[in-house]
C-alpha cells in the first residue's frame, strides 16, 4: 500500500503548492481543501481514522466552508503582479528559514529511517476503536486541557457575539 | 394604512409542529390510497379513451365541405365564406361553370377551396354565412401535421372530412 | 489474501452503488412523480414502458442529448467542476452504510469502518461545496444568491444533525454502524425497543432520547437535502432556479440527481440508526453475534429488508414534500439555530443523565 500513501503525499504538497502559487483566491482556497483531503487520506492510512474523518469534517468541511464564503462574499480582486513589501519579503524568509532549520534539526537528531517507531495495531470489537481511546485518554489524563481549551472557545463566542452586536446598543 | 394581520394564537402541542404533520400527512395519503384502490375518478386517458361519443351536436370542429345526396358539390363559389372568415383562413379560387354543362345556371364554382387549419379558429361564422349551406362545421377535432403544407386542407380533403348531407339546397332546384 | 479483499470490494461497490443506489436514484425520481400525481389525484408518467417505470431512461436520455450550454460569463473550470462536487460525496457515502448481514461469510457495507456515522457526516458536509461553487462559478446574481442560502441552510443544519445521533451513540457506546445495526437486531430497534433487552423499563426510558434525536435527526436531513419543507435554495419568485439556474443538460440533472442521492443516503442511514438496519423486528433470522456464520437465505432477506425500510422511507421523504408548505427563511433559520441547536444539546444532556441513573 505504499503507493497509495505516495499519490495521497504528492496530492497533499500539490494542494500545498498550489495555495501559494495561484493568484486566484478562490482556486488557493480549493488548492487547501484538495492539501486537506490529502492530509485527511494519509492519517487514515496510518489507522488513525477519528483524526482523519475529522479533518474532513471540521477543517474541510465546515471551516473552508467559512473561507470560501468570506472570499466570494468580499469579492477579493486577483492578486496583482506588484512587488513585495520590504518587511513581508523580509518576514517571509525569516519564517521559510526558520521553519527549514527546524525540519533540519529533527531529521538530523531523530535518526528518521533508522529509528523503529512501535508498529500500531488495528484494534478491532466494541470499546477498542481508536475513538474510545482518545475519548478515554481526552477525558481522564488531559481533562484539564480540555476544559481550558473549552473556555477558550466560549470566550471566542461570547467576544464574538459582542463584536457583532455592537452597533444595536 | 397598514393591516395587522391578528395571529391566532396557538397552544404547545400546536408549536411542535408534528401533530399538524401527521394530521396533513392522513389527509394526502388518504388521498393517495384511495387513487391506489380506485375510488378517485382521475382523468381521460386521452390517446386510448376518447370523448367522441358524447361530443355535443352544436359541437364546432375542422370546417368542411360536404355534398349533396347525389354527390354533387353544394358550393357555389360565392365567396362569401372567405370574406367572413376572421383569421382569413379561407381561400378560394372560383371558377365559371361552362354553358354546355347541365348545371349552367348554376354558374360558379370552387376550382380550389383551402382552408389553413393553422389560422382557423374554429368560430363557425362560415358556416353560419353559408347561402348553400355547402360549409359545415364538423366533430373532428385533432387536426395534425408535421409540416405546414400538411395543415393546408384542400378541397379533396374537405370533402372527405365532409362527407354527405342531405336537406334541400336551392341551386340543384330546376324549377328555382 | 489481497486481491480476494479488493475483488470483493469492487464487487461490492459496483452492484451496491452503480447497480442498485444509482436506479434507485432514477427510480425515486419517478417515485416522486407518481406518487406526487396520486396525492393529488392525478395519474404521472405512465406512457414509457408499464406503469411508467421506463419514464427515468426517457429523462436520462433526453438529458444526454440535449445541448449542454456554458455560458460566455461563467469562469469554465469551476463550473465544470461544481455538479461532479454535488454527485460525487453523495454516492461515497455510500460505502459505510451497512445494506445488508453477511453473503457468502463477507461482511455486507464496503467500508467496515469504526467511525461510520463520523465519516457520512465528513463526506457529506463536501457537497456543499458543489452548491458554493456553482453559485459563484454562474458568475451571476440568482445563483449566486441561491447558492448563498443553501450553503448557509446545510452548514446550520450540519450541527443538528451531527448533535442529534450524539445520544444514540452514547446509548450504543458504539461508532461502527454494523455493530449499531446487530446491537438493534438483538435488542430492539433504537424507536421500537420491543424485544430482547429493550423490552425493559431502561430499554423504554431510553427510547423518549431516541425519539428526540429522530425528529432532530430526520428535519435536520430534510434541511440538508433541500428538500421541501427547506428547499429554500430554489425559488422561482425570488431565486429563479437557485444555484443551478445558469446549467442545463447533464449537468443540471447531476444536480438534481445528487439531490435525490443525498436523500436516499440520508433514508439509508436514518432506517441503520434508528429503524434496525437490515434486521426484521423481533429478532427474526438475527445471527448469535456480529462474526456468525449466517446462512445464504438470510443474507438475501436481509438485503431485501434493508432496501424495503429505504424505500419506505424515501416515500415518507415524498409525502411530506407534497403535504407541508415550505418555511420563510427567517423561521428556518430560527428553528436550527434557536430550536434544533438547543434540543438536540439538552437531549445530550438527557441521555447523559438517563444513563448516569440507569447504570
Amino acid at each position: 500500500m505504499t503507493f497509495l500513501f505516495f499519490i495521497f503525499a504528492a496530492l497533499t504538497l500539490i494542494g500545498g503548492i498550489g495555495v501559494v502559487v495561484n493568484r486566484n483566491p478562490v482556486t488557493s482556497a480549493f488548492s487547501m481543501i484538495v492539501s486537506f483531503l490529502g492530509l485527511a487520506a494519509l492519517f487514515i492510512q496510518l489507522n488513525a481514522y477519528l483524526v482523519g474523518v475529522l479533518q474532513v469534517l471540521v477543517y474541510a468541511g465546515a471551516i473552508m466552508v467559512l473561507f470560501l464564503f468570506i472570499i466570494m462574499l468580499l469579492d477579493i480582486p486577483k492578486a496583482e503582479n506588484k512587488r513585495f513589501p520590504v518587511f513581508t519579503l523580509g518576514a517571509s524568509v525569516v519564517v521559510v528559514v526558520s521553519f527549514v532549520t527546524l525540519v533540519i534539526t529533527v531529521i538530523t537528531k531523530s535518526g528518521v529511517g533508522t529509528a523503529k517507531l512501535p508498529a500500531i495495531e488495528a484494534q478491532k470489537g466494541p470499546g477498542q476503536s481508536d475513538v474510545h481511546q482518545i475519548g478515554e485518554l481526552l477525558f481522564s489524563t488531559y481533562w484539564f486541557p480540555v476544559q481550558i481549551v473549552a473556555v477558550l472557545l466560549l470566550v471566542s463566542t461570547v467576544g464574538v457575539v459582542v463584536l457583532s452586536k455592537r452597533e444595536l446598543k | 394604512m397598514a393591516i395587522v394581520v391578528k395571529r391566532p394564537k396557538l397552544k404547545w402541542y400546536e408549536h411542535l409542529y408534528l401533530p399538524a404533520l401527521a394530521k396533513g400527512l392522513r389527509v394526502t395519503m388518504g388521498h393517495f390510497f384511495k387513487l391506489l384502490s380506485g375510488k378517485t375518478k382521475v382523468t381521460m386517458q386521452y390517446p386510448e379513451e376518447k370523448w367522441d361519443a358524447n361530443l355535443p351536436e352544436y359541437y364546432r370542429g375542422a370546417p368542411a365541405l360536404v355534398t349533396d345526396e347525389q354527390q354533387r358539390e353544394r358550393c357555389v363559389a360565392c365567396q362569401l365564406c372567405e370574406f367572413i372568415c376572421p383569421p382569413r383562413a379561407i381561400t378560394i379560387k372560383p371558377e365559371e361553370i361552362p354553358s354546355e354543362d347541365k348545371w349552367a345556371k348554376v354558374e360558379k364554382r370552387p376550382k380550389t377551396f383551402d382552408i389553413n387549419m393553422i389560422r382557423c379558429i374554429y368560430c363557425g361564422l362560415c358556416e353560419e354565412v353559408c347561402p348553400e349551406q355547402a360549409i359545415y362545421l364538423r366533430k373532428d377535432y385533432a387536426i395534425t401535421g408535421t409540416s405546414r403544407e400538411e395543415m393546408i386542407h384542400d378541397k379533396e380533403k374537405l370533402y372527405e372530412i365532409g362527407g354527405v348531407r342531405e336537406g334541400l339546397v336551392n341551386k340543384w332546384n330546376e324549377l328555382k | 489474501m489481497d486481491w480476494y479483499i479488493i475483488l470483493a470490494a469492487t464487487i461490492k461497490i459496483v452492484v451496491f452503488v452503480f447497480l442498485v443506489t444509482l436506479p434507485l436514484v432514477a427510480m425515486s425520481v419517478w417515485a416522486e412523480r407518481r406518487v406526487s400525481a396520486a396525492i393529488q389525484d392525478r395519474v404521472g408518467p405512465n406512457r414509457v414502458g408499464p406503469a411508467g417505470l421506463l419514464q427515468p431512461v426517457a429523462d436520462g436520455i433526453k438529458f444526454l442529448l440535449k445541448e449542454d450550454f456554458t455560458p460566455n460569463h461563467v469562469r469554465k473550470s469551476f463550473y465544470w467542476l461544481a455538479p461532479a462536487l454535488t454527485m460525487i460525496p453523495s454516492l461515497l457515502t455510500c460505502a459505510v452504510i451497512p445494506f445488508g448481514s453477511q453473503l457468502f461469510g463477507e461482511k455486507m457495507v464496503i467500508a467496515d469502518l469504526d467511525v461510520g456515522p463520523l465519516f457520512v457526516f465528513a463526506v457529506a458536509s463536501l457537497t456543499v461545496y458543489g452548491i458554493v461553487l456553482a453559485g459563484w462559478a454562474s458568475n451571476s446574481k440568482y445563483p449566486f444568491l441561491g447558492s448563498v442560502r443553501s450553503t448557509s441552510q446545510m452548514i446550520s443544519y450540519e450541527i443538528s444533525l451531527g448533535l442529534s445521533i450524539v445520544p444514540l451513540l452514547m446509548i450504543y457506546g458504539e461508532l461502527n454502524l454494523g455493530r449499531i445495526v446487530m446491537e438493534q437486531a438483538q435488542n430492539g430497534w433504537a424507536l421500537l425497543p420491543l424485544w430482547g433487552e429493550g423490552l425493559s423499563v431502561k430499554g423504554w426510558l431510553l427510547a423518549i432520547p431516541l425519539f428526540i434525536s429522530f425528529i432532530v435527526f430526520t428535519t435536520s436531513m430534510f434541511a440538508e437535502t433541500n428538500r421541501l419543507p427547506f428547499d429554500l435554495p430554489e425559488c422561482e419568485t425570488e431565486l429563479v432556479a437557485g444555484y443551478h439556474t445558469e446549467y442545463s443538460s447533464m449537468k443540471f440533472a447531476l444536480f438534481f440527481l445528487g439531490e435525490y442521492a443525498a436523500m436516499i443516503i440520508g433514508s439509508g442511514l436514518a432506517v441503520t440508526l434508528f429503524f434496525g438496519g437490515w434486521s426484521l423486528p423481533f429478532g427474526w433470522l438475527t445471527p448469535e453475534s456480529i462474526d456468525a456464520e449466517v446462512p445464504f437465505w438470510h443474507g438475501l432477506i436481509h438485503i431485501g429488508v434493508f432496501f424495503a425500510k429505504v424505500i419506505l422511507f424515501i416515500i415518507f421523504f415524498i409525502a411530506v414534500r407534497w403535504t407541508l408548505p415550505r418555511f420563510r427563511y427567517d423561521q428556518l433559520m430560527k428553528l436550527g439555530w434557536v430550536v434544533f441547536f438547543e434540543l438536540a444539546l439538552a437531549n445530550v444532556i438527557l441521555t447523559a443523565l438517563l444513563l448516569m441513573w440507569l447504570k
